[in-house]
């Protein structure tokens, strides 16, 4: 077990080490040749600076998009409903887990198509979706990860005594004060395990892109173009760095907004 | 995934990964030359088991559906006990081939040269497999499935991609596939092209065919300038493209949503299109001829089981059974005789399966590498790792 | 803080619309189960089992959710254990390197999925195959387990960091061994955070498909696999949406029962 953690770890190192190798155009083999090219290439077209951004802004939407349902949701369970309709709650709300990602993407497609269920449904109100694109990706994705968000902070929530909000009432703090001022930093590091999901999975997907996303693209997507069809490790390795990048800067912004001692 | 593995399945220097993980050294080895692995003369008995690497879909066992299974008679016939594994990309599979385990592939493209190359599979002696006398002559002795006029294979199918169109709207009906890369088409929004970086092929196709100043000569060997100029071609067609589909429930879909008009697509789907009858499509190999595909099943240089692959590839290749799969999948079958076997009566005619005049106008994915393959020495081309990239920067 | 009235009604109108948002995808996936056409063409024009009877014929999906359920099990006890162990460590304890173990509990899950399924592949093959253990089964619950750690881990994590160590503290005050106070104290605490981690570590196992493809060996198919396989080839496509039907109802009972597991005593549910 040791070594096989040894050996994953190496095979990562040995992996983001290559992002300074390059593959020789001739044979196609790997050449150790330390180098800064695959990052030149990177930094230098613009084309990955508008996938990068582009990746950044839809998992951020996600995550807001997520965490804004949750809240109210989980709130709603954990301190509104009876234990017993509770657990009827939590199952209704990660069943929906266990009828495949892929299933549930296709469905979305389905709804987001020309004559689809979505053009049905808002046809009464004269609203025109969109049809597919980067809007249809990022409602795909924030629902399928919509789960890994909500049962966190119930989670936070359910152990929330309710003799504190009442505290803070007595003590005659409004709700929305309460709401501020005791709830939310008690959900805090919920909301933040919760994001982390949500956040990360949606950097790593690259296939609901391809299912809902029209001719858009992502910086999952170029990972897996060029390490899937292209054999160029290196350079899918230097544009893996970036969701990594982006997860441990903002891992590092979570501890620094000193929420968390250490996270 | 039907044959979006096939996007993949142009892969191009594909052991890059592999290289590293297997701790193999990479040296640059010099020119390619074919390692002598030795060819079966003769054929004993079956040895019970049979390990081979596979596309879905080419080996049915009637697990997924009652009707398609010619593995279980193969086993009954042969005594050679199947195990198949899937592999989803060519990668995989050339890695999967290189850990050893496996008696053989069900290789596409490139893989296939790949694996010669690299000494993993084994010349294949035809005249110890008596089907492959009736297999379709123009898919013999290719660049892809045989060195110096060694096969290292049988043909298994092969499938041109086509131009789709729905007919009730697209008029006049196109010729050429000018009418995915003409700016100012009526069909704006509406249009779908093939999501992948061989996709370029089918933009080097046309220029090669309407602007002959530019010289391509092989829609897979490309120099800096042909190159640049395919490229432009596709980023000007990325504004009329409504989407690029990468499978084929996609591009089905799409086009029965009439979210696409007109595209790339498979005769596969064309088919299904029709079948289901809900809108009109037809589908044209235009006159520019059109891009495509051929897989090859290939033996081990270390398989365990010989006798059992070569009762395999005779086996896969018998009329029936060729006509099965190549119906399962949605190809043309390389069994001449299977045309009589087809369930649907029409299958060898809409899929031109027998049709040399046809096959000749297709370009059948190829990798490029960045020694030319059309022979030229004074330049160098643009290998797939640089059409990835090029994909990238034009889906933008 | 009294709810009000008003906003009960107002949260739980809330709630009604995203459960709403949340199975509308879903009756659209149960109704095309019930939808004749390859292609999922919609509306359905007509209603017809033929998907469903396709499925009950086809030999792959048993063994399929077999292997998916025995790695999504094997996949989350991993998980659950050293998910805890690892939580535990890094909210009570102070040590060397804790900062890099967290860092690297939680880099799995930050890979994409194709990254962490190659490499993967390649410290199997370099450390098991020499072992003689080739991939399979057992690879793919290894492989799962590497990002369903940190599911557990974060969960656990947040609620450790919610109750301070003042209770055990009291408890071993007060006389209790360290099982006791673990047994008393901190497992009916953490219990249902636990049952949470543990459950979408489950979930996340059964549907994942990247990382299975690079784990699993020649003889191994999980469910994900099965449907990736029939949905991108239209013969048959449809009779994924049958058992994304089945998997709905099927789960409904498990995973209302492991709630109810994670129950509280008194002292757990309103502390």
């Amino acid at each position: 077990m040791f070594w096989l953690v040894v050996a994953y770890l190496g095979s990562l190192a040995t992996m983001f080490a290559s992002a300074f190798w390059t593959v020789d155009s001739f044979t196609g083999n790997i050449v150790r040749h330390f180098n800064f090219g695959n990052f030149q290439i990177l930094f230098t077209q613009s084309v990955y600076r508008v996938i990068a951004v582009r990746s950044l802004t839809v998992a951020v939407l996600v995550t807001l998009f997520d965490a804004l349902i949750a809240i109210p949701i989980a709130f709603f369970m954990a301190k509104v409903l009876s234990q017993r309709l509770r657990n009827f709650a939590i199952v209704i709300i990660i069943l929906p887990l266990w009828a495949s990602y892929l299933v549930k993407t296709y469905a979305w497609r389905t709804m987001f198509s020309d004559g689809g269920v979505l053009v049905w449904l808002l046809k009464p109100f004269h609203i025109n979706p969109p049809g597919y694109g980067l809007f249809a990706t990022t409602l795909t994705l924030a629902y399928l990860w919509l789960p890994y968000m909500i049962l966190p902070i119930y989670a936070g929530l359910e152990r929330l005594p309710d003799s504190l909000l009442e505290a803070s009432s007595d003590l005659g703090a409004s709700a929305g004060k309460t709401f501020r001022q005791v709830i939310i930093p008690i959900i805090y590091p919920s909301i933040i395990a919760g994001s982390l999901f949500t956040f990360s999975l949606t950097l790593g997907d690259y296939i609901v892109v391809k299912i809902v996303g029209g001719k858009s693209q992502l910086m999952a997507n170029v990972v897996y173009d060029n390490v899937g069809t292209a054999g160029n490790l290196p350079f899918a390795a230097a544009a893996a760095l970036f969701p990594i990048a982006t997860i441990l800067g903002y891992l590092y912004f979570v501890r620094r907004s000193g929420a968390l001692e250490n996270f | 995934m039907l044959r979006s593995k096939r996007l993949i399945a142009v892969t191009s220097a594909a052991s890059a990964a592999l290289l590293i993980m297997a701790g193999v050294a990479a040296t640059a080895s010099s020119a390619a030359s074919v390692p002598k692995v030795p060819m079966a003369s003769t054929l004993g008995k079956g040895e019970g088991a049979l390990n081979i690497v596979i596309w879905a879909g080419y080996a049915e066992n009637g697990s997924n559906d009652k009707t398609a299974d010619w593995v279980h008679p193969f086993e009954k016939a042969t005594g050679c006990k199947v195990n198949a594994k899937v592999g989803n990309t060519s990668d995989e599979m050339v890695t999967l081939m290189k850990s050893g385990g496996y008696d053989g592939v069900s290789a596409s493209g490139d893989a296939t040269l790949r694996l010669i190359y690299g000494g993993v599979v084994a010349p294949v002696n035809t005249s110890l497999i008596p089907n492959y006398a009736t297999v379709s002559s123009f898919l013999k002795n290719k660049g892809w499935n045989s060195v110096g006029g060694q096969m290292y294979g049988v043909p298994h199918g092969w499938g041109a991609n086509v131009l789709a169109y729905n007919t009730s709207v697209v008029k006049p009906a196109p010729t050429s596939w000018g009418a995915v890369f003409d700016a100012n088409s009526p069909y704006k929004g509406k249009i779908t092209a093939y999501d992948s970086p061989i996709y370029i092929a089918d933009a080097a196709l046309y220029l090669m065919k309407t602007k002959p100043s530019l010289g391509i000569k092989n829609p897979y060997a490309l120099d800096n300038t042909q190159f640049n100029a395919v490229v432009a071609l596709l980023k000007t067609q990325k504004n009329i493209v409504g989407e690029y589909w990468s499978d084929a429930s996609k591009s089905i879909q799409s086009f029965e949503s009439k979210n696409t008009l007109l595209g790339t697509a498979w005769q596969y789907n064309v088919n299904v299109l029709t079948s289901d009858k809900k809108v009109k499509v037809g589908a044209i190999v235009p006159k520019e001829g059109s891009t495509g595909w051929s897989d090859t099943w290939m033996i081990a240089a270390k398989a365990a089981h010989p006798n059992c692959m070569y009762k395999w590839m005779n086996w896969i290749i018998s009329p029936k059974v060729n006509a099965q799969v190549a119906e399962w999948f949605g190809e043309s079958p390389s069994q001449t005789k299977s045309c009589s076997f087809t369930a649907d009566k029409n299958f060898c005619t809409s899929y031109h399966a027998t049709d040399a005049a046809y096959a000749k106008n297709i370009y059948y994915w190829t990798t490029p590498t960045s020694a030319c393959l059309d022979g030229r020495t004074n330049v160098t081309c643009k290998d797939y790792a640089a059409w990835t990239q090029a994909w990238t920067t034009i889906k933008g | 803080m009294k709810i009000s009235r008003r906003a009960k009604i107002i949260l739980g109108a809330f709630t009604g619309l995203v459960l709403v948002f949340i199975y509308l995808p879903l009756s659209v996936v149960v109704i095309n189960s019930f939808n004749p056409s390859r292609t999922f063409s919609w509306p359905p024009t007509s209603l017809s089992t033929v998907w469903w009877t396709r499925v009950f014929h086809s030999d792959g999906v048993i063994p399929a959710l077999l292997t998916s359920l025995k790695a999504g099990l094997g996949a989350t006890i991993i998980s659950v254990i050293l998910g805890s162990c690892i939580a535990f460590a890094v909210a009570r304890y102070d040590f060397f390197a804790k900062n890099t173990i967290s860092l690297l509990v939680v880099l799995p899950i930050a890979l994409p999925g194709i990254v962490t399924g190659i490499a993967l592949n390649s410290a199997f093959n370099a450390v098991l195959q020499p072992l003689g253990i080739g991939l399979g089964l057992a690879t793919v619950i290894i492989g799962h387990a590497t990002f369903c750690i940190v599911i557990v881990y974060n969960n656990l994590l947040a609620r450790l960091r919610r109750m301070g160590n003042s209770l055990e503290e009291a408890s071993s005050d007060l006389g209790a061994s360290t099982f006791q106070t673990f047994a008393y104290v901190t497992f009916p605490i953490i219990r249902s955070a636990l049952v949470a981690g543990g459950l979408l570590a489950f979930a996340l196992s059964f549907d994942e498909i990247v990382v299975t493809t690079f784990t699993s060996g020649a003889s191994v198919q999980t469910l994900p696999q099965w449907i990736f396989n029939n949905l991108f080839r239209p013969n048959q496509a449809p009779i994924v949406n049958v058992v994304a039907t089945m998997m709905l109802v099927a789960f409904i009972l498990p995973v209302w029962l492991s709630q109810r597991l994670s129950e509280g005593s008194a002292v757990g549910s309103r502390l």
